[in-house]
């Protein structure tokens, strides 16, 4: 097998005439996680729900671990988890109980099944909670539960439509965290988000939508670079006589900035870091401080769309 | 193309779960003490009048579900009106509340077709029914024995269970009309309303509306008997649009060995008796007899549900996931 676990080849949806998804290609190769990330109603969920087999492919292909999800979903389902946006549950029951309709509708073996919940449970924190009816669960512990689900499966693929809206910062930074750990022991992710900055910290690779296209593909960092163009911000702090001049004559530095007393702020095509405090410790300076700032997607996402905006306007 | 896998995986874990939902939940609980007082009542207005007659009768025990006493109705009238009730308040929010409640795609995500969905519901839901129906059946029949003192004959067991299993029958078309509705209407209440209009049209309203139109229909002169019996087949057929009429001709007949015709009741409203050549009016028919005139009764119940299960099928198949 290889290491794509998701090929999406042209993928397109049409309802009645208009084109939800069109033409969209991309792959998610295994143990990464992979952001759809764009304004609702761009396409995320539609070629979310076209993987999974919920939704008919208009035209274009889609390889799910080698499984055609139109062909033979039950296949791909039996390896994907899912976390539908805003997902629910039946709210009588308790969280154990729904998690066992769950497990019997996948076919896990009695044996199991109950050793399979108790873990899944404690992983997201619900274990002490997992004998109350769900009504009375929080957004955020139903979310966890939702994640519980696919932990339970035991999955090779987790897709997680917009795990993190309506969250508290709490809620979302402990939901960030379980993505990430889905990802240590393994398994590839695919969550769609409308919100830019909240993702952008645990995405390997995001695929900007909008209107039914991906505008853009590629790492936060290469997008940075091909978007914004000047590349890396490099925030520098230090003490000491003409370190300005010294820091400009350092490889890479395109335009060096006094932002304040003895701050500093460079641009440069790379990442300078080492040579920078190399230039300040050769000039006899104090370095206090050195950081670069990441590209930040809104960033990229709004200088993109405005260029496209202008471009379309010319 | 075809898909792979069975469209039966999981079906089972489906139905078990409505099943423990329905048999738990506070509507069938108070759906199920409607029918089951009134019933009840019922039964026991006509062990009174069963009582008091002194006529020879063979099939006396099937007054048990025939006779009624002012100002209660019949049994079997009863749950021609009851059943319908129940079905429509098991049924209506089957699927829709799976989209109200964001749960259907979570559950669709997971290894099954949305056939085992469907197919677990509506088997839950008719098995539900079939519980608290074969259950209100064995307490009448247990209720005749103590009261009446009487043991059934063996064709009375026979008939009387016939009327179980088209009782379930007539039970499952509203059932699957109902659930047709949930697919149809993403709102509980608009599915509700609808069903509930429908059978009131259905019960109420076309025994009345169902002779105009079936005259206006075919009109023509009555010269003779062969017209009457045409024009009343006419309307027969009409008033058989309704899943209560057929109900309703199949009890008459299977209950009543007597009965030897779905017209006679209609020729007796106006006064006439239907006899044919060679036969002993009011000599009873052979259960197998009786069976056959109602065959096609049957067979249209069972056709009806299946239909409706069908069209619901369809819907469900090519309806989007999300909301």
């Amino acid at each position: 097998m290889s290491d794509i676990v998701i090929d999406a080849q042209g993928l397109t949806k049409r309802y009645n005439g208009t084109v939800a998804v069109d033409a969209v290609s991309f792959s998610v190769g295994r143990g990464e996680i992979f952001g759809l990330l764009g304004p609702n109603g761009a396409g995320k969920t539609t070629t979310i729900l076209m993987l999974l087999g919920l939704t008919e492919i208009s035209a274009g292909s889609a390889r799910v671990l080698g499984h055609d999800p139109v062909r033979d979903p039950l296949a791909v389902k039996r390896r994907v988890g899912y976390l539908p946006d805003s997902v629910g549950f039946y709210d009588y029951l308790s969280a154990r109980d729904n998690l066992r309709y769950t497990a019997r509708l996948i076919g896990l073996a009695e044996a199991e099944r109950e050793a399979r919940i108790a873990d899944a449970l404690a992983r997201v924190d619900l274990a002490e909670v997992a004998g109350k009816s769900v009504g009375t669960y929080s957004r955020g512990m139903k979310q966890r539960l939702g994640l519980a689900e696919i932990l339970m499966k035991n999955v090779a693929i987790a897709i997680l439509d917009e795990p993190t809206s309506g969250l508290d910062p709490q809620a979302t930074l402990e939901l960030l965290d379980m993505i990430r750990n889905l990802k240590r022991e393994g398994v590839s992710v695919l969550l769609s988000s409308h919100l830019l900055e909240r993702v952008q910290s645990v995405c390997d690779r995001v695929a900007l939508f909008q209107e039914g296209r991906i505008a853009l593909m590629g790492s936060v960092a290469e997008l940075g670079r091909q978007v914004l163009g000047g590349g890396f911000a490099v925030e520098v702090e230090a003490q000491g006589q003409g370190l300005a001049d010294k820091l400009a004559q350092v490889p890479g530095v395109t335009s060096v900035e006094t932002t304040g007393p003895d701050r500093v702020r460079l641009l440069a095509d790379r990442d300078v870091r080492p040579d920078a405090a190399a230039a300040v410790v050769a000039a006899g300076g104090r370095l206090l401080r050195l950081s670069v700032e990441e590209p930040s997607l809104e960033a990229i996402y709004t200088r993109y769309f405005h260029d496209q905006g202008a471009r379309h306007a010319a | 193309m075809r898909r792979e896998g069975s469209p039966w995986r999981g079906v089972g874990t489906v139905f078990l779960k409505e099943l423990s939902d329905h048999l738990t939940g506070a509507r069938m609980l108070v759906l199920e003490w409607l029918v089951v007082l009134t019933a009840i009542a019922a039964v026991y207005g006509s062990i009174q009048v069963i009582k008091d007659s002194s006529a020879e009768d063979p099939f006396l025990f099937l007054r048990l579900f025939t006779q009624s006493r002012e100002p209660l109705p019949s049994f079997a009238s009863l749950l021609s009106f009851l059943v319908p009730l129940v079905a429509v308040g098991l049924g209506f929010d089957l699927v829709n509340s799976e989209h109200s409640r964001r749960t259907l795609s979570r559950i669709l995500s997971q290894p099954i077709y949305r056939d085992a969905l469907l197919f677990g519901k509506f088997l839950a839901g008719l098995a539900t029914i079939a519980i608290s129906l074969v259950a209100l059946w064995l307490l009448v029949i247990g209720l005749g024995l103590l009261m009446l003192g009487l043991a059934p004959s063996g064709e009375e067991i026979a008939r009387a269970l016939v009327m179980l299993v088209v009782t379930i029958f007539y039970a499952g078309v509203w059932l699957a009309l109902a659930m047709l509705f949930s697919i149809i209407f993403r709102s509980a209440a608009t599915a509700a309303l609808l069903t509930l209009g429908l059978w009131l049209f259905l019960t109420i309203l076309w025994p009345l509306l169902s002779p105009i139109v079936a005259d206006a229909v075919g009109a023509r002169e009555i010269a003779s008997a062969e017209d009457l019996l045409g024009v009343l087949s006419v309307r027969q057929g009409f008033a058989r649009l309704s899943p209560s009429a057929l109900f309703g001709e199949v009890v008459s007949v299977v209950l009543d060995p007597s009965v030897r015709s779905t017209q006679q009741p209609m020729l007796a409203a106006l006064g006439l008796a239907l006899v044919e050549r060679g036969s002993i009016p009011g000599a009873p028919l052979p259960f197998l007899q009786s069976m056959l005139i109602v065959w096609g009764q049957i067979v249209g119940l069972i056709a009806a549900t299946i239909l409706l299960f069908v069209a619901g099928y369809v819907v469900f198949q090519r309806q989007e996931v999300r909301a």
